[in-house]
């Protein structure tokens, strides 16, 4: 219940809630105590050092072989009429079984006021999927914005590094503000609004349908995220991120987060699209030993691939005790 | 109890200076980034309002005209309705359409909806109903109306015939010719004429080549003698058989005295946009209206 509330409120902006002492149990406290004036800064570095020596972001490799498969598989289906993936991310047809986006639909029924049947089933499909699959996990590994922004992010923090830029963030309030404009204003116009401007549904149409003018905008976004402030469409904007995080409170797919090792340096938190659902790593903040991360997480695996101690770990809830 | 509220005050020390300067400006920045966003979102409105972006739809679209609002709202701007036209007639709108990016549209000259698909493919596709699946045959739409626009460059009225490749041998579009090939369609280019009397609009159009197979059906049945065959044709005309003419070459007399032909749009026209497309002289002769008569659900 705790995690189901308060991955909620994180979706929506608040910012992590710390434990009281009292709410910790006393082998985290032990656990906590344990390492006070144990980990040397020469260790910790030495540990991390041997890490990225023998790691090889094994997560991220396999997450952009998905990305990219999947949206190749729309092209493919196209371009070679094989009819295996129909349609754009938006809607589609897998071998001719509809799928829905949930936000595109979301914003079809809200200006449409109409509940259309194939798109229910699609729907219905499209929620079933991520709720198996982690929600937020349509983001990092099916969206093609996510993956063009990610490498442009490495561009972001060579320039932050040569001191050349500042990130400037944002109130994460402002995603939910968006996600109640964005629903409001397709329910009173009429019109789905947000298509107008959603980068996932103009890419997705440009790697099938071949590119237009709409992809100025998309070139627009990344530049302010490059110059201006890290990830900001993600972090701030995109209701699809809130509808999909929303989906994800009750996903059994996880990333779990184990006290016990952890050095609390914080490499996890600065690979992070979303850091603040890594602040249980920083130490004295999480509720017990083993605690899975908030829903607003995207399930990139980017934490799990640096953390030198293996500290955070893909989970399936309950799967672990059937096993 | 008592300690927690105790230890609550303390906890909320007041922020310092730097930082209440620090989170006045990222309430700022974070006001101007929700302005700036909507108000990008929003200058989508300027083409819907201004009607630049009401074009030919495929057939089904539910719209009136002049008002394309219930179709963008029920559009989920998927393009399965692109994917399944074996003309590739249906294009997806760009970011210049405004509230319409993303929903099909069809340009007639360059490629117009011939029907070949038979079956209606591109409203079957569709997920969302925004092509409504309350038609099953071509004869069933009203995508818009054809219309005479420049009688003196038609080659009918000036009494020529035509000879060639109808619209020029770098033509990409495409047409299915029954006699040719019954399932593929085959590049207009590939397809030369040789008319006395220029008549492509007319022959070309789909709703007549339906007719003519229905008639020439029905001739046969009642040739065979076999009453249950002619029952079955006739039942065929109820539904995938046009009820009405669409386009018809007709006489007409010159102020001279001397008589011609023109094409006459009937009120069978589906507006599919055939015409338009075959129409060999540059700019076509014939072009598809979406006039006051022109609604998609043939109301």
């Amino acid at each position: 219940m705790r995690y189901i509330m308060d991955s909620l409120s994180q979706i929506f902006g608040a910012k992590p809630r710390r434990p009281s002492k009292e709410e910790q149990p006393p082998e985290l406290l032990e656990i906590y105590q344990g390492k006070k004036g144990k980990l040397s800064k020469a260790d910790v570095e030495a540990v991390r050092h041997e890490h990225h020596n023998t790691c090889c972001n094994k997560w991220q490799r396999r997450r952009w072989i998905t990305l990219i498969l999947v949206n190749v598989l729309f092209v493919v289906s196209y371009y070679f009429d094989v009819q295996l993936l129909e349609g754009a991310l938006t809607a589609s047809r897998f071998v001719g079984f509809h799928m829905a986006d949930l936000n595109s639909a979301l914003q079809v029924a809200l200006a449409y006021k109409h509940i259309v049947l194939n798109l229910v089933i699609g729907t219905v499909t499209v929620f079933v999927l991520w709720l198996l699959l982690g929600g937020r996990t349509f983001c990092s590994w099916v969206c093609p914005y996510h993956l063009l922004a990610e490498w442009t992010e490495y561009l972001h923090l060579w320039l932050v590094k040569k001191k050349l830029i500042k990130n400037h963030t944002f109130n994460r309030k402002v995603r939910g503000v968006f996600y109640v404009i964005f629903a409001l204003l397709a329910l009173i116009s009429g019109y789905t609004v947000f298509e107008t401007i959603s980068p996932t549904g103009i890419l997705s149409r440009a790697l099938i349908y071949g590119p237009g003018v709409a992809l100025i905008w998309v070139g627009a976004l990344l530049l302010f995220e490059v110059f201006y402030s890290r990830r900001a469409w993600c972090r701030y904007v995109c209701p699809i991120g809130v509808t999909y995080g929303v989906v994800g409170v009750l996903s059994p797919l996880r990333v779990k987060y184990n006290a016990e090792a952890c050095h609390h340096e914080g490499d996890c938190r600065k690979v992070c699209m979303v850091p603040h659902v890594l602040d249980l790593t920083i130490r004295g903040a999480a509720f017990d030993v083993n605690q899975d991360v908030g829903a607003d997480c995207t399930r990139c695996g980017m934490c799990v691939d640096v953390c030198p101690t293996s500290s955070l770990t893909y989970e399936i809830k309950g799967l672990s005790k059937l096993l | 109890m008592s300690d927690k509220t105790t230890k609550k005050p303390k906890a909320k020390r007041p922020l310092s200076p730097k930082r209440k300067e620090q989170s006045r400006r990222e309430f700022l920045r974070s006001s101007v980034l929700t302005i700036g966003v909507i108000g990008v979102s929003l200058l989508g409105i300027i083409p819907v309002v201004q009607g630049t972006s009401i074009r030919l739809r495929p057939p089904g679209a539910i719209k009136t005209p002049f008002d394309e609002q219930e179709f963008f709202a029920s559009c989920i701007k998927c393009g399965q309705c692109v994917q399944v036209c074996p003309v590739n007639a249906i294009k997806l709108a760009d970011l210049e359409d405004g509230f319409g990016i993303g929903v099909p549209y069809i340009d007639a000259r360059a490629q117009a909806c011939d029907f070949s698909c038979d079956g209606l493919q591109c409203v079957l596709a569709c997920p969302t109903g925004a092509l409504t699946h309350h038609l099953d045959y071509p004869a069933d739409t009203r995508m818009g109306f054809a219309r005479l626009a420049r009688p003196k460059a038609c080659l009918a009225v000036q009494g020529k015939g035509f000879k060639g490749q109808a619209r020029g041998a770098d033509y990409k579009g495409l047409l299915r010719y029954d006699e040719v090939d019954r399932w593929n369609p085959i590049l207009v280019a590939d397809h030369p004429y040789d008319l006395e009397l220029c008549d492509l609009c007319v022959r070309q159009c789909p709703i007549e080549i339906r007719i003519t197979q229905c008639a020439e059906k029905a001739k046969q049945a009642e040739a065979s003698g076999d009453s249950g065959k002619v029952a079955r044709v006739a039942e065929q005309h109820g539904n995938e058989c046009p009820p009405k003419h669409a386009i018809a070459l007709e006489p007409f007399e010159l102020p001279n005295g001397e008589t011609r032909m023109k094409p006459v749009i009937k009120e069978g026209c589906v507006g599919c946009g055939v015409c338009e497309m075959i129409c060999p002289v540059e700019s076509a002769a014939i072009v598809i209206d979406l006039d006051k008569t022109a609604d998609t659900l043939g109301g």
